[in-house]
């Protein structure tokens, strides 16, 4: 989707501001908000796709308002909804009217440093075909315009770039994120020249990479 | 903070404290579970991880060479992955390259090796502008690279995660690990600072 978290070379937000000493949390509820958003992702009722779609499918100008944490509250509060762990009654009200759906694991505490600090979540998985490129190789990235979520930025479609690492198979997050299952494909981090992205002004010595799935890319 | 930030706070924690209270009375979630979260990401989990790794590649040319060529199994060898932080890459910087981490579509970062990423990674400046005029934004950091230097931009669109290893400071001979890593910053792993000198810490 072509949304207003793509925000790879727009221009006018002013300077980055470094906060010395930043507190992991500037609030008690950003704490929560966070730990609400993992917990309730644990109960496998959607994938972390599915989460960051929602996230890029609020309104433009909400998400552009508010602040980091906010956003993850008001993606959470669509997705209890969407994926019927609650109805939009019991949301309004904040209090349960009927009995839980089942769900396939709910996060205790114990459980916590297995989440946080064990082996994390692959998302390598093998795949029957070969690689289509190699590292050298020149590729094309696509002119898509999904209306779904996906991970190729507006500012690196339609680029041509040279495959620099290859990734084995990976989870492919514009399927899974659409609820079409994990759809493995190859991965690959692919580079391009300043120049090739941001035209004759940019600075020579500046290049940029992704990490693009088999599909984003054509032979350059 | 003004009187309409105070009310719009309030009405974002109203919200926060219904929605944790709805989905724990449905049996979804456990209270605890989320108390323990944020004690993680508050006091276990940090930029102290990333440092470790950045003082032992510096240290230890064998430990170097392993983490270039497969950079997850060697972070994995100190049982520093976990949650947002299963697939690692090694951005190397040298004299002539310098290397900037970035997730211009929201907010990946090694949580594992780093903590949780600070609000200036996630916001739109940063997003927006490192992608095609990094120099300008390592400006607003007070950090002024040789003309001569190229810049490279890891844009992170999957599940890897990528750390710059900043290069070791002069007059840093003869140091321990632990020594090394008090002068590995947060942000000389993003790229958007350098390691610290020896002058600019106390040994």
């Amino acid at each position: 989707m072509n949304g207003v978290h793509d925000m790879g070379g727009m221009m006018a937000f002013g300077p980055v501001e470094p906060e010395p000493d930043e507190p992991t949390f500037h609030a008690d509820w950003e704490g929560r908000v966070f730990g609400l958003n993992i917990a309730a992702s644990a109960t496998g009722a959607w994938n972390l796709d599915m989460g960051r779609s929602a996230r890029e499918s609020l309104p433009p100008a909400q998400y552009l308002a508010s602040s980091y944490y906010e956003n993850w509250l008001s993606g959470l509060e669509r997705l209890v909804v969407k994926f019927s762990l609650v109805t939009e009654a019991e949301l309004a009200s904040g209090s349960s009217r009927g009995p839980a759906r089942p769900q396939r694991n709910v996060l205790v505490a114990d459980a916590v440093p297995k989440v946080s600090l064990g082996s994390g979540s692959m998302t390598s998985r093998p795949i029957a075909t070969p690689a289509r490129f190699n590292v050298g190789d020149e590729v094309i990235t696509r002119n898509m315009h999904p209306k779904g979520h996906t991970r190729l930025p507006v500012y690196t479609r339609g680029k041509r770039g040279v495959v620099e690492r290859v990734h084995g198979a990976h989870v492919f997050a514009d399927a899974h994120a659409a609820g079409l299952g994990e759809a493995p494909q190859w991965l690959y981090t692919v580079r391009f020249s300043g120049t090739e992205l941001w035209g004759e002004d940019s600075d020579p010595r500046l290049s940029t990479s992704i990490e693009a799935w088999e599909s984003y890319l054509d032979v350059g | 903070m003004n009187e309409s930030n105070h009310s719009h706070m309030s009405d974002v924690e109203a919200r926060v404290r219904a929605l944790e209270s709805l989905l724990s009375e449905k049996g979804y979630i456990d209270p605890a579970a989320i108390d323990a979260l944020i004690d993680t990401y508050e006091t276990k989990i940090g930029p102290r991880n990333g440092a470790r790794l950045v003082a032992k590649a510096w240290t230890d040319s064998v430990f170097a060479s392993w983490l270039r060529e497969d950079t997850t199994a060697a972070v994995a060898s100190l049982n520093f992955q976990g949650n947002q932080g299963a697939h690692f890459s090694l951005a190397e910087n040298t004299p002539d390259q310098h290397n900037m981490v970035v997730c211009t579509l929201c907010s990946c970062y090694p949580w594992s090796l780093l903590g949780l990423p600070p609000v200036w990674y996630k916001s739109a400046p940063y997003r927006a502008r490192v992608i095609n005029d990094p120099r300008s934004v390592l400006a607003d950091f007070g950090v002024t690279l040789p003309d001569s230097a190229r810049i490279r931009v890891w844009d992170s669109t999957a599940e890897v995660r990528h750390l710059v290893l900043p290069m070791r400071p002069d007059g840093t001979e003869g140091w321990s690990e632990d020594e090394l890593a008090t002068l590995v910053t947060r942000d000389s792993m993003i790229g958007t600072g350098l390691a610290m000198t020896p002058e600019a810490v106390q040994r």
